[in-house]
C-alpha cells in the first residue's frame, strides 16, 4: 500500500500573529514557523503503517517557499520515505485549499497511492478544505477529522468526531482521510534520524509548471485586527459575582 | 440568481445552524431557497418550509441520502447551484465535510466560516484562530460559503413555502457506508446555541471532577463545554471542545473553569457576550478577556458560586 502525506509548513501554534500596519496581511517575517500541527499527527499515522508493514512507501508533499523543505525533512525524520516540494517563489501569494487539491489530484495521477492523508485544517488559513476538494476532485471516499483509522478486510473503518459525537464510516479504498486531533500523539524526533533524513530524496517541482490552473481565486482586501476585549475586573468572591451577573451585567 | 442554503438535520430535526445559514444568506439582498435532502424527509421538508422569508423549499428524498455522507450529497448540491448566484452551509462539521467537496465538483473556491457579509461578493472571516480578520472579495458564481452559525442570528417561522421535489442525479458509487453513531448523551442545552456554557479545563482535573462542572451547568441552567486539554485527557467526550478546531460559541454568558486561555480556546468563545473565569493563577491569560475574574481553588470557589447562585 502506498501513502501520500500532505503537510503545510504554517506559523507555530504558539506565536501570537500580529497584523501589518498597513492591513496587507499578518507578520510573518522572523516568526517561528512550524508542520502544521494536524500534518505532523497525519505523519504519524501514516509512519506507524509504514513500521507496521501496512504501508510500503511513504511519500511526503509540501507546496511553497523553499522553506518547504524543512517541514519535509522534519516528516523524513518521522519516518516518511521520500518528499516531494512543490515550489511556490516567495513573496507570492499562499496557495488556495482548491489549488492545492489540483496539484495533489495531478500528482496522484502521476504516481498512485491508496491513501491521501492530510491535516483537517491548516491553522494558517484554518480553510478546513482541501483534504474534501481533493476527494471531490479524484471521486475517491472521504474520511474526515479522523480519530481512529483501522485497517479492515480489502478497506478501512474510521472514526470521526462530529457535532454530535463519534461517526463510524467504512471506506473503500483508494481514499482521502484528514486528521483530527486525538487520532495520535506525534513523536519527537530523535537525532539520528534527523541525521538519516539528510539522505532521503527530495523532488523539487515548480508548481507553476505542472499545467494545473493555481491562480488564486479569492482576492484579498484587506487583514484586519479583531476587537480586542479589554480585561475586567477580578471578585472577591462567589457571592459577588453572582450579584454583579444578577445586576450588572443581566445575564442570569 | 437566488442563493441556495443546504438544510442540516438529524433525520428528525432541523438544526438550528441552518437557520443561522439563512441568516446570512438573507443579508445578500437576493431570495433565498432551502435544500432538505435526505430518507423520508417528508416532515422536515414541511418544517423547513415554515422558516421565514425563503422563496422555496428544494426537498430530495433516496435512501442513499439517509446519513450526511459527502459523497452522495455533493453531486447533487453540485447539480442544483447552476441556478444559484451562492450556496451556502452551515460551518457546522456537517457543512464543513460536505461544502469543499460541492465546491471541488463546481470548480469553484469557498470561502470557510464566514463571519459578515459586506456584500454579495465580499466577506470577512477569519485566519489564525480569529486573531486576524480577513476581508475576501470571490467574483466566481456561484460563491460557495460556510456560515459560522454564532456570527449571524437565527431566523423564525413563518407561513409555509412551497416544496419542490428535486431528483437525486445519477453518480459514482459512493465508496463509503455509515456504520453508527456513538452520540453523546444529550439531555444538557446544546453547546452552540445556549444562551449559557460552562466549561472545564485541564484544572479540573478528572472526569469524576467533571461532575463539579455538570452542577454549576444545572444551576445555571447551561451547557457544558471543555478545553482540548480536558478532551484529550478523557475528562469529558470530543464534542464537547471549545476553540479554533472545536465548537464556536457565542453564548450571554460563558463561565471557563480551570482553563488557561490558550490562543486555541480564546478563538471559540471570545465572542461570548459576558465571559467569567475561574483559576487559581492570577496571570492566566484568560483574565485578559474575561469581565469577572475569580482567583482561587476552583474546588472551593464552585461550590459556593453554585450555593450563591440557589439563593
Ligand atoms: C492544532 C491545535 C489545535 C487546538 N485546538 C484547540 C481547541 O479547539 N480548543 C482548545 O481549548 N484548545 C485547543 N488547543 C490546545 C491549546 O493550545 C491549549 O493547550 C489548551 O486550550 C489548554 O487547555 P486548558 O486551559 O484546559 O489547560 P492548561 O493550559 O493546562 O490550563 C489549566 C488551567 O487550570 C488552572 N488550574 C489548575 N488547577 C486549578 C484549580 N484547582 N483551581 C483553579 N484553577 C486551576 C491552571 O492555573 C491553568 O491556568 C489546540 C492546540 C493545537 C496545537
Ligand atoms: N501548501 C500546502 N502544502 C502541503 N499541504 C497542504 C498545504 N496547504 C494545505 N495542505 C494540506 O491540507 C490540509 C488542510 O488545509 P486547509 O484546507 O488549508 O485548512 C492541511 O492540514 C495539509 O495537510
Amino acid at each position: 500500500m502506498k501513502v501520500l502525506v500532505a503537510v503545510k509548513r504554517v506559523v507555530d501554534y504558539s506565536v501570537r500573529v500580529r497584523v501589518r500596519a498597513d492591513g496587507s496581511g499578518v507578520e510573518t517575517a522572523n516568526v517561528k514557523m512550524s508542520m502544521n500541527p494536524f500534518d505532523e499527527i497525519a505523519v504519524e499515522e501514516a509512519v506507524r503503517w509504514r513500521e507496521s508493514g501496512q504501508a510500503e512507501e511513504l511519500t511526503v508533499l509540501s507546496a511553497g517557499p523553499d522553506a518547504c523543505q524543512e517541514t519535509l525533512r522534519t516528516a523524513l525524520a518521522m519516518g516518511a520515505d521520500r518528499g516531494i516540494h512543490l515550489r511556490v517563489p516567495d513573496p507570492g501569494g499562499a496557495l488556495e485549499p482548491l489549488a492545492l487539491a489540483k496539484l495533489l489530484a495531478q500528482q496522484v495521477a502521476r504516481e498512485p497511492v491508496d491513501i491521501v492523508l492530510l491535516g483537517k485544517q491548516a491553522i494558517d488559513d484554518d480553510a478546513n478544505q482541501t483534504g474534501q476538494m481533493l476527494a471531490g476532485l479524484l471521486g475517491w471516499p472521504q474520511g474526515t477529522f479522523c480519530s481512529a483509522i483501522r485497517f479492515v478486510g480489502e478497506g478501512l473503518e474510521v472514526v470521526r468526531e462530529v457535532d454530535g459525537g463519534l461517526e463510524h464510516l467504512a471506506l473503500e479504498l483508494p481514499a482521502v482521510l484528514t486528521t483530527d486531533l486525538r487520532l495520535n500523539e506525534p513523536r519527537y524526533v530523535k537525532l539520528p534520524n534527523i541525521m538519516k533524513a539528510k539522505k532521503k530524496p527530495i523532488e523539487v517541482r515548480e508548481a507553476a509548471e505542472l499545467g494545473v490552473d493555481i491562480a488564486p481565486r479569492v482576492q484579498i482586501i484587506q487583514v484586519a485586527e479583531p476587537a480586542r476585549r479589554t480585561a475586567g475586573v477580578v471578585l472577591n468572591d462567589a457571592t459577588e459575582l453572582v450579584a454583579r451577573l444578577r445586576e450588572e451585567a443581566k445575564v442570569i | 440568481m437566488a442563493v441556495l442554503v443546504i438544510a442540516e438535520h438529524d433525520g428528525e430535526q432541523l438544526a438550528a445552524a441552518t437557520r443561522s445559514a439563512v441568516a446570512a444568506a438573507q443579508l445578500l439582498g437576493s431570495e433565498v431557497d432551502l435544500l432538505v435532502a435526505g430518507h423520508r424527509v417528508e416532515t422536515l421538508a414541511a418544517a423547513a418550509a415554515c422558516i421565514a422569508g425563503l422563496r422555496g423549499v428544494l426537498s430530495c428524498d433516496a435512501p442513499q441520502l439517509e446519513h450526511a455522507l459527502a459523497e452522495c450529497h455533493a453531486p447533487l448540491v453540485a447539480s442544483l447551484a447552476g441556478e444559484y448566484s451562492h450556496v451556502f452551509t452551515a460551518a457546522t462539521t456537517t457543512g464543513k465535510n460536505l461544502l469543499p467537496r460541492v465546491a471541488a465538483l463546481l470548480d469553484r473556491a469557498q470561502v470557510s466560516d464566514l463571519m459578515a457579509v459586506v456584500d454579495a461578493q465580499t466577506f470577512v472571516r477569519p485566519v489564525y484562530a480569529g486573531n486576524a480578520l480577513e476581508t475576501v472579495r470571490v467574483e466566481e458564481t456561484p460563491v460557495v460559503a460556510s456560515v459560522r452559525p454564532t456570527a449571524f442570528g437565527a431566523v423564525g417561522d413563518d407561513d409555509p413555502v412551497a416544496i419542490r421535489v428535486v431528483q437525486l442525479p445519477d453518480a459514482p458509487p459512493a465508496g463509503s457506508r455509515f456504520l453508527k453513531l456513538e452520540a453523546s448523551p444529550g439531555e444538557r442545552p446544546e453547546l452552540t446555541t445556549a444562551g449559557v456554557v460552562v466549561s472545564g479545563g485541564r484544572g479540573v482535573g478528572s472526569a469524576e471532577n467533571f461532575a463539579l462542572i455538570d452542577q454549576l451547568a444545572d444551576a445555571l441552567g447551561a451547557a457544558v463545554g471543555a478545553s482540548r486539554a480536558a478532551v484529550d485527557a478523557g475528562y469529558v467526550p470530543n464534542d464537547y471542545q471549545v476553540g479554533q478546531t472545536g465548537k464556536v460559541v457565542a453564548p450571554s454568558l460563558y463561565v471557563a473553569v480551570g482553563i488557561s486561555g490558550a490562543i486555541q480556546h480564546l478563538a471559540g468563545m471570545k465572542d461570548s457576550k459576558v465571559i467569567v473565569a475561574i483559576n487559581k493563577d492570577p496571570d492566566a491569560p484568560i483574565f485578559q478577556v474575561a469581565d469577572y475574574g475569580l482567583v482561587g481553588d476552583l474546588f472551593q470557589i464552585v461550590p459556593q458560586l453554585i450555593a450563591a447562585l440557589e439563593k
